[in-house]
């Protein structure tokens, strides 16, 4: 039966994360931005919230079943609407942890997972993305060759978050470069393998805070245990859909709050005498910011419903995701616009938000649900 | 629970009407655009017949009888189930959908403002064995979003009302008030210096000296839809034909106007759905033709390695399906005894646009065949335009969100 409703435990969620995301990682929005970092201290309160964790189960140190969609969209929304940089960071481990509950042989479950559910941050991210403007995960140029008992892989990758941080990473690659998604396999290596290089930290127009590398893989040899899955592998499609889903929906939280910032400075400021959203040409900019906040909100939680009950959603997600970049840009784009000058210096987030915006186009694979 | 999974029962009715929309409207939806006026009498028959009150009578909107009972806030499927139809009758055709007897607009403003004695006195006819028709006459020629404009006037004399003035653009104004014994709800002022709070429904019945119908127009679309105007010269009404209050209660305020807001709450989601159907009919149209060329749409690439029209395609499944959730979630609301006002103007805002676009779009990716009326495509364009402009246009819609959104009155955000 149709319902809008939260669940009460989607509910309790919802409002804790959000008070986390207003009181603390906002604040420290545009410092993180400057600096190019993340506090310590929003990463360990982060931690605490246990998102990883509740969505583990108890045998593997965790407290929950697996993860949930929906709750997941609508954590990470109230996250991004703290600030993008800072969600990120936290969610990174996502896409190693679920993607071994999800596919992982037992072992690996047993080897990989306790450490996500610890009392510290475990920093861990993706390599997915590869440097080429027509970078598709359906066409990767990193390749795994199984050589006896290893895979052999090469190529590389970019965007790959906390990688110098991070003991291992988990790194995406085919082993049938004419299989599509489908040949795509998932290798958790230990980022001191020998032939795997990270780059100096990358510098990127926005998500400024967020630490990414190049990582290279000249030939690093991965022992076949550490294959995601073993011999049978993962789903690759689902796990990217897994992933156009977080994207999707720290984008909505980005929206969110461009459409806020914007409807309450619309309020304030004064000019020919009256309120700016006192005239239509602002109103309705503000008006479309609102609606194509929620009509995208509506997208992802669909697509994240028919992923909770295992139905094929990747259609869905991926049309959520395209959808969502390019709301987050149009909205983002438009909440500079309503400050004028003032939303194009450094004093003022739009500025910020707008260079976020850009990045969910090309993003894939930093978080999952 | 979030849960998008329409109930049982809803899914077997939108089984019957989808299978109804193809073998019984797609048909005759040619013939009843090019012979404008004209009208599918044996159809509309059945259709009465078969519904009695139940797809017209939701199609009203607003609540029920059982859900006003004992004032608690039960939970119903009514206006959803409602939602669903109206998409699968415009899926089958704007213009005949539009024509289908019932109480219509009028029969809105009778349940969201009429006292119980009024909603039996008026509403009972659409159970009869005869199809009957219901209308709502607000628009002026100098009126038309903007109601506190309205000159109709309503005068009370002993014990009747009289009413002066000229309505236009009254959707079903002819079956209602000629082809049926049926009425058309008109808004007048009681004093035209109280501005909204002036403005009053009055029921006018079929037959009542000294209305006429003055012009049927001609449209671009929704053809088999009569649009009339309507005059009144003295025209005498019975004084317990005033739906709510003849009180013009504070005139500094809108409260007098509520009545016409509440019937829209439960409207505008169910216009919005109206254009939603429209839209899909397209959209299905241009999707079949291409699969039958062994066109596949290759959702989960980068969209950076897409070509233009799988961007295309992509962008209005999203709008689409993003406009029908955003009209279930404010049908939902009704149906939950919430305040919808916001949400319905949002869906309907977002509804009308997306699928003037989409129709639009499908025209031009069919190339030759889009413009030919040798297929419905170009009709389903002409049709979906009215879904932006009737029971408010998109700007209204913008405005209504616009103040929503900002906590400003009408004095505030023009």
């Amino acid at each position: 039966m149709v319902s809008f409703e939260l669940s009460e435990e989607q509910a309790m969620v919802k409002e804790t994360i959000a008070s986390f995301a207003t009181d603390q990682m906002e604040p420290l929005m545009r410092e993180s931005d400057e600096k190019g970092e993340i506090s310590e201290e929003i990463i360990k309160k982060g931690w605490e919230l246990e998102i990883i964790s509740s969505n583990i189960p108890e045998e593997y140190g965790g407290f929950g079943e697996s993860p949930s969609a929906l709750t997941g969209v609508i954590a990470y929304e109230e996250l991004a609407h703290g600030d993008l940089s800072a969600a990120m960071h936290l969610v990174s481990p996502t896409v190693a942890a679920y993607s071994t509950l999800l596919y992982g042989t037992e072992e690996q479950k047993k080897e990989f997972l306790p450490a996500f559910c610890g009392e510290e941050f475990k920093p861990s991210g993706a390599a997915l993305l590869e440097p080429r403007h027509s970078f598709c995960p359906s066409a990767m140029t990193t390749v795994a060759v199984r050589d006896g008992n290893e895979y052999v892989l090469t190529g590389q990758k970019c965007l790959v978050p906390l990688a110098k941080e991070s003991d291992d990473i988990i790194i995406f690659a085919t082993t049938d470069p004419g299989a599509g998604f489908a040949g795509v396999e998932a290798f958790m290596v230990p980022t001191g393998a020998e032939n795997l290089s990270i780059s100096e930290r990358e510098k990127n127009m926005g998500l400024k805070a967020l630490a990414t590398y190049e990582v290279s893989l000249n030939g690093v040899r991965v022992p076949l245990d550490r294959k995601i899955g073993g011999e049978r592998g993962i789903d690759f499609l689902n796990l990217v859909s897994r992933s156009r889903l977080a994207l999707a929906a720290m984008a909505v939280g980005l929206m969110r709050r461009a459409a806020e910032h914007s409807r309450d400075y619309a309020k304030e400021r004064v000019a020919f005498g009256e309120p700016i959203g006192s005239r239509q040409a602002i109103a309705f900019m503000i008006a479309e910011m609102f609606i194509e906040t929620d009509a995208t909100r509506m997208l992802v939680w669909e697509a994240a419903w028919k992923c909770d009950r295992g139905e094929e959603f990747s259609k869905e997600a991926a049309i959520a995701k395209y959808y969502a970049a390019e709301k987050a840009m149009k909205i983002c784009d438009g909440a500079v616009q309503v400050m004028g000058g003032h939303g194009y210096v450094r004093d003022n987030p739009p500025e910020l938000w707008f260079r976020n915006a850009r990045a969910f186009a090309m993003l894939e694979g930093m978080a999952m649900v | 629970m979030i849960d998008f999974e329409l109930s049982p029962k809803i899914k077997q009715t939108q089984k019957m009407l989808r299978m109804f929309a193809e073998q019984a409207l797609r048909p005759i939806a040619r013939h009843f655009d090019e012979n404008e006026h004209e009208k599918p009498e044996d159809l509309l028959k059945m259709v009465h017949s078969f519904m009695k009150g139940g797809l017209g009578g939701s199609l009203s909107g607003g609540k029920s009888k059982e859900e006003e009972k004992g004032g608690e806030k039960k939970k119903s499927e009514r206006n959803l189930a409602t939602a669903v139809t109206v998409e699968e009758i415009f899926w089958g055709d704007a213009g005949i959908a539009l024509a289908f007897p019932g109480p219509g607009l009028g029969g809105a403003a009778v349940q969201a403002t009429g006292t119980p004695e009024q909603k039996e006195r008026f509403l009972a006819r659409f159970q009869g064995e005869k199809p009957v028709w219901g209308a709502m006459a607000i628009t002026e020629p100098e009126a038309g979003s903007d109601t506190a404009n309205i000159r109709t006037t309503a005068v009370k004399d002993g014990n009747e009302w009289v009413l002066n003035g000229e309505k236009i653009f009254v959707t079903a104004g002819k079956s209602a008030l000629e082809d049926s014994e049926g009425f058309v709800v008109v808004w007048a002022t009681v004093d035209p210096k109280a501005g909204r709070a002036g403005i009053k429904p009055f029921i006018v019945e079929h037959g009542t000296p000294g209305m006429k119908i003055t012009k049927i127009e001609d449209k671009m679309g929704i053809r088999c839809s009569d649009t009339v105007s309507i005059s009144f010269m003295d025209c005498r009404i019975p004084e317990d034909n005033i739906l709510g209050s003849p009180e013009v209660i504070d005139t500094t305020k809108t409260k007098g106007f509520k009545g016409v807001m509440a019937t829209f709450d439960a409207t505008r989601p169910l216009v919005a759905a109206m254009a939603i159907g429209v839209g899909r009919a397209a959209l299905d149209f241009l999707k079949d033709t291409l699969a039958s060329e062994d066109f596949q749409v290759r959702y989960p690439i980068s969209p950076n390695r897409m070509t233009a029209i799988e961007r295309d395609i992509i962008e209005m499944e999203a709008n689409l399906k993003a406009a029908r959730l955003l009209t279930w979630r404010a049908v939902w609301m009704l149906d939950n005894g919430q305040r919808n006002s916001l949400e319905a103007s949002m869906a309907k805002a977002k509804a009308g646009l997306a699928v003037t676009q989409i129709t639009q779009k499908c025209v031009e990716l069919m190339g030759p065949l889009g413009y030919s009326r040798k297929y419905l495509l170009e009709k389903w364009m002409r049709d979906a335009k009215i879904n932006d402009i009737f029971e408010g246009t998109g700007q209204i819609q913008m405005l209504i969100t616009a103040r929503n959104v900002l906590g400003f009155g009408r004095d505030k955000l023009k």
